[in-house]
């Protein structure tokens, strides 16, 4: 019952403004649309969108149709950060010199998926963080390139079959394990990162609001479920970010000036298994393969439980 | 008139990009960048030039952050070469293509492999169709005069499209010359703030960059192809306005003693200067040659280049750059792409010289000269030469 009050009143809390128009041409039950149109309901139209190529671009940008109600560039796959360096510099020094046309805070928001951030777009986005450019980077991640149909990245989960780390006779799917973004962009000593899905919409737009608050480059890492790629059904895409959070295989936590703060710690997490059980990607798995992943996410979930403890 | 001095030309075209007033600069230390981007930090740092100076971590990254500054409507400048050039690629596409008028100055420079740093042209070369309006300097003072024009060219709301200015690495990047720098007030008048047309601001939200489905990709190609030819116009436009306010005329091709010549020499950059002593000695001797330089060489000075040749027997092509397994060079296979609906026509042929640094000598001319005389008499043996090659 408490469920059904807070979808009658929460709504009613959010913005009803949507910056991601309608109409676009996501697949049905796109996670990753649906994390875009929370960030951008708190970012408001004092945004400048810096898109890298992929789903995203893709869908909201067929010419002459846009989706985007708010100023939006995509230059190419593997320099959304470099991008949104150059519009945040470029607007900075314009405001200084009084030929930019607005005077107020203007959000600068790179957008990119696993395959632009962990992969391509990493050394763009590093530098970005390095020289401390004041923009918010959102990974996007749906662990794969599916726009371009389903291939692996470093971000795909191990044991995920892909249709370049396919399941065989002689092959489990991805080998390797999933690269740790947000670890990697943490070691940039940045202000802010969180991790976030839209299963969760109030704590990803309470992160999405923190992000673009702080003054210098912060990272949003969003896991958005795809049923495309992981082949699960089109109305599950909010049911597989939440088991995801709640088998610990994506924990939600933040790192603000350095301290890592759990946001959700479940104490009697789900099994991986129940998490998988769902998704086409993970059906060829064994018991015993599911064991070995249920492991590692105990191993990695008591890690992240420890650092929180200590930083607190 | 500006002030006389000697300076590095890589300082002069760090000069001219103050004095333009550029708004944001982004650039990377590739193997080696020239000074001109080392002033430039230097410029900032002593608030000389009120710019946003962004030291990227990458050449791609360097143009994508040129994207991201002349998107929202700064003066938007980067300088590189060989290597860096070519890990631009990709970006100096789509530069062009988002019609993002950023200036670049090239410091002409060899390609891997084998690693050279030393002079000639085939980065340039490589980025042939990139779409970009792009200018060869023979000299420091055209570097200069050129850097100053490229903005305005680039910005002008017909054309709306990046620039290159290419000078010669080392020969022409790293020498001292003598300059007549102008003064702020004049440039000022010649060149004012950029208006851009579209940027990103939330009170006028657009999208830039979108998919092209086929529907309209062949469009939007055959428009930016409008612009850039559409830009010849302009760019006299521009060098006649220069013309006015400093006095040293440019043209699209400059020809030297070609008007009578049976042969002509047809080179671009700074070796031109070598020629031109080769051809006095040549005219000395009796012999009718002169030089034809392109100066414009995208968008194509089609009619120049077709004047300037008319009535010469033969035309030798100096191209600092090779098209492996191919025609020869660039300037040489443009030059016949050029003339060949002509019905009366100089034979064209191509030379590869000065490659990875290599001099390019006066007698180096003499014996392209020869060769082609040659080749007038008996006919064509070879598709190419590679001069002072030892096989």
């Amino acid at each position: 019952m408490a469920e059904n009050k807070s979808a009658e009143f929460i709504p009613r809390l959010l913005p009803p403004r949507e910056l991601v128009a309608e109409g676009h041409r996501g697949c049905q039950g796109c996670g990753e649309a649906l994390a875009l149109r929370q960030v951008f309901k708190v970012a408001g139209p004092n945004t400048i969108v810096c898109s890298a190529t992929g789903c995203m671009e893709i869908i909201t940008s067929p010419y002459p149709e846009t989706a985007w109600r708010i100023p939006w560039i995509h230059v190419a796959f593997e320099n959304a950060a470099a991008v949104a360096s150059g519009v945040e510099a470029g607007i900075k020094i314009l405001k200084k010199k009084g030929r930019y046309p607005h005077d107020g805070k203007i959000n600068v928001i790179a957008i990119a998926g696993d395959g632009g951030t962990a992969d391509i777009g990493l050394q763009a986005l590093s530098g970005a963080l390095e020289r401390g450019h004041n923009f918010t980077y959102v990974c996007t991640d749906n662990e794969a390139y599916m726009n371009t149909g389903i291939q692996r990245s470093s971000a795909t989960p191990y044991g995920a079959s892909t249709t370049t780390s396919p399941k065989g006779k002689d092959s489990i799917g991805q080998t390797t394990q999933k690269k740790n973004l947000p670890k990697i962009v943490a070691a940039h000593d940045i202000p802010y990162l969180a991790t976030a899905c839209p299963s969760y919409p109030l704590d990803l737009m309470n992160k999405t609001r923190k992000a673009l608050d702080i003054e210098g480059p912060t990272y949003l890492h969003v896991l958005s479920p795809c049923p495309t790629g992981w082949r699960h059904d089109i109305d599950m895409a909010v049911e597989m970010g939440r088991l995801a959070v709640e088998s610990g295989v994506f924990p939600l936590y933040e790192v603000e000036n350095g301290k890592l703060k759990m946001n959700m710690v479940i104490e009697n997490r789900k099994s991986v298994a129940e998490y998988m059980k769902p998704q086409g990607r993970f059906r060829h798995l064994k018991p015993e393969e599911i064991e070995k992943v249920q492991e590692r996410v105990d191993e990695h979930y008591a890690e992240l439980v420890e650092r929180a403890e200590c930083d607190a | 008139m500006g002030e006389r001095i000697g300076l590095e030309v890589s300082l002069a075209v760090s000069e001219a990009v103050k004095l333009a007033r550029a708004d944001a600069i982004a650039a990377y230390p590739i193997t080696p960048q020239t000074h001109i981007v080392e002033e430039l930090a230097q410029m900032v740092a002593d608030d000389d030039l009120d710019a946003e100076f962004i030291m990227v971590e990458s050449e791609h990254s360097a143009m994508s952050a040129c994207c991201g500054t002349a998107a929202v409507g700064a003066r938007t400048y980067t300088a590189t070469s060989s290597q860096g050039l070519a890990l631009m690629h990709e970006m100096l596409f789509i530069a062009a293509g988002l019609r993002l008028p950023i200036c670049m100055t090239i410091a002409n420079r060899a390609l891997s492999a084998p690693l050279s740093i030393w002079g000639d042209q085939s980065d340039v070369m490589a980025e042939r169709d990139c779409g970009w309006i792009q200018l060869f300097a023979e000299t420091g003072q055209e570097a200069f005069d050129l850097t100053l024009c490229s903005f305005k060219i680039a910005e002008d709301k017909r054309v709306l499209t990046p620039t290159i200015v290419n000078i010669d690495g080392f020969t022409l990047s790293h020498v001292v010359e003598p300059f007549e720098l102008e003064s702020q007030e004049d440039v000022d008048a010649f060149l004012p703030a950029y208006e851009p047309q579209t940027i990103l601001d939330p009170a006028h939200p657009v999208t830039i960059g979108p998919v092209g489905f086929p529907e309209i990709y062949t469009e939007i190609k055959k428009q930016q192809d409008m612009a850039v030819i559409g830009a010849y116009d302009v760019v006299l436009e521009v060098f006649a306005e220069f013309e006015k306010k400093f006095g040293r005329a440019y043209k699209p091709v400059e020809s030297y003693r070609a008007e009578d010549a049976d042969i002509i020499i047809n080179i671009a950059g700074a070796v031109a200067g070598t020629a031109r002593i080769a051809v006095d000695r040549m005219r000395d001797e009796g012999k009718k040659v002169g030089i034809v330089r392109p100066r414009l060489w995208r968008p194509y000075p089609f009619e120049d280049m077709r004047a300037a040749v008319k009535g010469a027997k033969g035309v030798a092509v100096v191209d600092r750059a090779l098209s492996v397994g191919g025609p020869g060079g660039p300037i040489a296979s443009e030059l016949r792409s050029c003339l060949y609906p002509l019905a009366e026509k100089p034979v064209v042929l191509s030379f590869i010289a000065g490659l990875g640094g290599r001099d390019i000598t006066i007698e180096d001319f003499y014996t392209m000269v020869r060769e082609t005389e040659e080749v007038l008499e008996t006919g064509y043996t070879d598709e190419y030469k590679m001069i002072g090659v030892r096989e």
